[in-house]
């Protein structure tokens, strides 16, 4: 295990390598450089100092050095200076961590506890009404923009019935614990909304590939009551796939939360990665796509491992 | 499928006299598909309200631009069904033009994502070795990155027209083609009917396209349903952060760009077009599910 554990992180290195390649000739390929977002208002700016603004942000060297420079000081981890704020973009990126972790966090526990048993007893009671419903609900919510829902909840919440605040995280001068929930709600929901029809529809079909099992059926001759055998005998084993799905969607929230963040005004690392596109602070946007793209192979890895974990007939060799 | 029977014991149970009508296969996967009613109702709909809107220059009742400065964001009445918009244009016209331009890129940027996922799972699959290896590696690569900050930054800098929007949603959405058809081509591979065109001479690029293709083409197909669905889903969430086609052609999510301002006053602007992406990829998902069950065998 612990042997499976060292291969597959360092298999992540050159992986790694590969995505900042990737990730910086495609920032690399954006015509026009920082000094655009000052062409762009139609100002007149003094060549000699446009020349002198790309000097002192590196951008005047070959593209090589300055790809070279930028995974040198990543390895040191300095993830370079923000364009727009000449801070560095690690401590921008620290910043606004802690509201976009709270915002995934909560999104994900809603996700499990509502996805979990509706999969479950969707699968227990296959064709039943409730079956039905759960089924149609997921494939609405599977077809819906996420961005449509958002605006959907704030118009009938905020503005109609008036229960919840359009935006924001808290509100100023309150910031108490039930204030700070009723603006979390919103935003959590339409996050949570992708996950929670994809876990039930997986939880559902994983379910109902155990009840067909061998030991479920010796589980019911041995007289167990039903509720001891869904609970015990199936659910543990249907959620091993589950598990590891859910741990994958982990990093996948991020790319969530750049829509959720934006619609609901959450000051977290989404809504700076728009910002920074649309002000062409290209080393923000690298650092903040460096970060999701690290999130995604390091979950990778850590659903296999609980894959393993969980199912011992899963062998690393 | 107790009624159905092989083509050799339909021979030998015509030999003895007892009348069999033989179905074709393709006969079996219609029967089956018109089984999934949810399926055929969202055909029937996705139809229709495909025919709307390509007729759109036809049948609706305004110009896509055309603007009524009597009637600005006027809410749905008579003389317009659904309301109009800040600048005063029919929202029930902009929608059927919209819907031509969101349904086009969505069926456009599927067929392309599932192009690029088939032949570079299908290369990966058939060739093996380091080939494979190579591809396989790329498809990783490709997956490691969020898809949608990659496609938002990208537009952020492109053409934004709808031929552009097709190439970036389309480039990025291979990957899980890619995967499916090189586990399909792997088992397919050690088939004996493979090992015979070999033996026979045929070149890889007919054994791909004659004989591996085809027997895999339920899943190709299948992904490509639900492509369609996200990419519409896509372009209108880049439209809603202003990097989709751009104004004054409609898209579905284009229409929704500045609706987040006006929704309190003007709410029909935001629920129709939403509604209409909704009920499109929902009706291209049932097809989907339905397609899943009838094209695979073993149900």
């Amino acid at each position: 295990m612990l042997k499976y554990v060292i291969r597959r992180t360092l298999q992540m290195i050159p992986l790694l390598f590969a995505i900042s390649v990737v990730i910086f000739s495609i920032i690399q390929a954006a015509p026009g450089g920082p000094e655009g977002t000052l062409l762009d208002r139609g100002m007149f700016v003094d060549p000699a100092a446009i020349d002198a603004y790309r000097a002192r942000l590196g951008v005047d060297q070959p593209v090589y050095i300055q790809y070279f420079k930028w995974v040198g000081a990543m390895l040191t981890g300095d993830m370079g200076i923000s364009f727009q704020t000449q801070r560095p973009v690690l401590m921008m990126i620290l910043e606004r961590m802690p509201d976009t972790l709270r915002l995934m966090g909560l999104s994900f526990i809603v996700a499990a506890i509502i996805a979990i048993p509706l999969g479950v007893f969707s699968a227990v009671k296959q064709y039943s009404t409730f079956d039905f419903l759960a089924t149609g609900a997921s494939f609405i919510a599977i077809a819906m923009p996420v961005f449509w829902f958002g605006l959907m909840m704030q118009y009938f919440f905020s503005v109609k019935l008036q229960w919840l605040p359009v935006a924001g995280t808290m509100t100023v001068g309150v910031g108490g614990f039930m204030d700070k929930l009723k603006h979390i709600l919103m935003p959590a929901t339409v996050l949570s909304l992708h996950s929670i029809a994809g876990w039930s529809r997986y939880m559902r079909s994983s379910m109902l590939g155990v009840l067909n099992q061998d030991y479920i059926r010796t589980a019911h001759s041995k007289g167990l009551e039903k509720r001891t055998v869904i609970s015990v005998h199936a659910v543990k084993n249907a959620s091993i796939p589950v598990v590891s799905v859910m741990t994958l969607d982990i990093a996948r929230l991020f790319s969530g939360a750049v829509i959720t963040e934006t619609i609901f005004g959450w000051p977290g690392i989404g809504r700076m990665f728009i910002q920074a596109m649309h002000a062409r602070d290209y080393p923000l946007l690298m650092g903040i796509m460096m970060m999701g793209s690290t999130m995604v192979v390091v979950f990778n890895l850590i659903a296999d491992v609980i894959y393993g974990w969980l199912d011992p007939r899963i062998s690393y060799e | 499928m107790s009624e159905t029977v092989s083509s050799n014991q339909a021979q030998s149970l015509a030999a003895e006299g007892i009348a069999v009508q033989l179905r074709s296969n393709k006969k079996i996967m219609w029967e089956k598909f018109l089984q999934h009613k949810l399926a055929v109702v969202a055909s029937i709909f996705l139809l229709l309200l495909a025919t709307l809107c390509f007729l759109a220059p036809v049948i609706a009742p305004y110009e896509f631009d055309a603007i009524d400065l009597y009637n600005i964001r006027s809410a749905p009445s008579m003389k317009h069904l659904l309301g109009t918009d800040a600048l005063g244009r029919d929202l029930l016209t902009r929608l059927l033009f919209g819907g031509r331009i969101s349904i086009t890129i969505g069926l456009t940027a599927a067929l392309l994502g599932s192009f690029v996922g088939t032949v570079i799972g299908s290369s990966a699959g058939y060739f093996g070795g380091r080939i494979d290896n190579l591809l396989m590696r790329f498809t990783d690569l490709a997956y490691s990155i969020p898809t949608l900050p990659l496609i938002i930054v990208i537009s952020s800098y492109s053409n934004t027209q709808a031929f552009g929007i097709v190439v970036i949603i389309g480039l990025f959405s291979w990957m899980q083609t890619a995967r499916v058809v090189r586990g399909a081509i792997l088992s397919v591979k050690e088939n004996e009917y493979v090992t015979a065109a070999r033996a026979l001479g045929a070149k890889d690029r007919l054994i791909i396209l004659r004989h591996v293709l085809p027997n895999i083409s339920n899943s190709i197909i299948v992904g490509a349903t639900l492509g369609v669905g996200n990419a519409i889903i896509t372009e209108s969430s880049l439209s809603f952060l202003g990097l989709g086609v751009s104004p004054p052609t409609p898209t579905w999510g284009n229409m929704l760009m500045d609706s987040q301002a006006t929704m309190a006053s003007q709410p029909w602007l935001t629920v129709f077009p939403g509604m209409a992406i909704l009920l499109t990829v929902l009706c291209v998902n049932f097809i989907g599910d339905g397609l899943q069950d009838a094209l695979d065998p073993t149900l």
